[in-house]
């Protein structure tokens, strides 16, 4: 481990979910607006993990009133309070960008189901 | 004046404990020692002369190795000068640097700003779209080979030369940057790191020049 990865670490959560691509997450994110804090949920399927160490991040994407949107998480920010996994899906590769290009019903993943 | 050289270790992410995230380079400073104190009366300028990292013995020439045997100081890579006067806090009292003081990163605070110098990449032989941010040609209108192209560099029978000064292509990077106002987020005393927000100049294990 070099010195860099050293320093990370004392940036970085000692515990984690594991998840992965595919995966129905939600997420409690702290949001401070007009000097008040409070607690949003962002729940979508994760379609990307980038990064190592401290600067591993993963994306989320939602489709809210018919929009996609997509959320960027540092996964070790002090901001996400929280995160749960709602469902474990079944998918073939590690970052599932084609889910943008499906809609409707194209758009849902199989589940895993634990043998 | 404090003045410290360090090496770039790489970069890396740093969370504030609001959630705020920032990109931040790590710098490791180790043995920076004073070397030589020059002064008006004898060098005709002030400035601190400052050695750093360490060095074989057998691998310095004499004139240089004499400057550390003359300063009782271990062997050093390099030596600079940090212009201007120097002092060290001994424990209460602001004291000026000796021969042989060893300087550390004690002399910073965090949330402090500083300034960086060091060398950039090298980016070799570059075009003027790169070098200069020129925005070149347009891609298309009959346009054959302008895209990346610098346009007209001056006018024709008067003065029938190029003026001096022209921004064109050639080398770029390698050479000495300085940045102001570099913010210091943090500082570990016992593992002697700097660190930094946002990007410094230069790769990785290069020397930075770290002063206030």
């Amino acid at each position: 481990m070099n010195k860099v990865q050293e320093y990370g670490k004392t940036q970085m959560k000692d515990e984690l979910l594991e998840f992965r691509a595919g995966d129905t997450l939600s997420v409690d994110v702290r949001i401070r607006e007009a000097g008040k804090e409070r607690i949003q949920k962002f729940e979508g399927v994760v379609i990307q993990i980038r990064g190592t160490g401290a600067d591993k991040t993963f994306t989320i994407r939602k489709v809210s009133q018919g929009i996609g949107v997509e959320r960027i998480f540092p996964i070790h920010s002090p901001s996400i309070l929280g995160m749960k996994k709602i469902k474990a899906g079944k998918v073939r590769r590690s970052k599932i960008f084609y889910l943008r290009k499906l809609r409707g019903k194209a758009a849902r993943i199989a589940e895993k189901r634990e043998n | 004046m404090a003045g410290i050289l360090g090496k770039k270790l790489g970069m890396t992410r740093y969370f504030t404990e609001e959630g705020r995230s920032f990109p931040v380079t790590l710098v490791e400073v180790t043995s920076c020692v004073v070397t030589q104190i020059k002064t008006i009366d004898s060098d005709g300028y002030d400035a601190v002369q400052v050695g750093y990292f360490h060095k074989k013995e057998s691998k310095i020439n004499k004139p240089i190795l004499g400057i550390f045997k003359k300063a009782n100081v271990e062997a050093k890579l390099g030596l600079t000068e940090f212009k201007g006067q120097m002092t060290l806090m001994d424990g209460e009292e602001e004291k000026p640097v000796e021969v042989g003081s060893k300087l550390t990163i004690d002399q910073f605070q965090a949330g402090e700003k500083v300034r960086i110098r060091s060398k950039s990449k090298g980016k070799g032989f570059a075009g003027v779209v790169k070098r200069h941010h020129f925005k070149g040609g347009p891609a298309s209108h009959g346009q054959g080979d302008k895209l990346r192209s610098r346009g007209s560099v001056g006018a024709s029978s008067y003065p029938s030369r190029v003026i001096k000064g022209m921004k064109m292509a050639g080398r770029m990077g390698g050479e000495n940057t300085t940045l102001r106002d570099v913010q210091i987020l943090e500082i570990d005393s016992e593992k002697n790191l700097l660190v930094l927000k946002g990007p410094i100049p230069g790769a990785i294990n290069s020397t930075v020049r770290i002063w206030k």
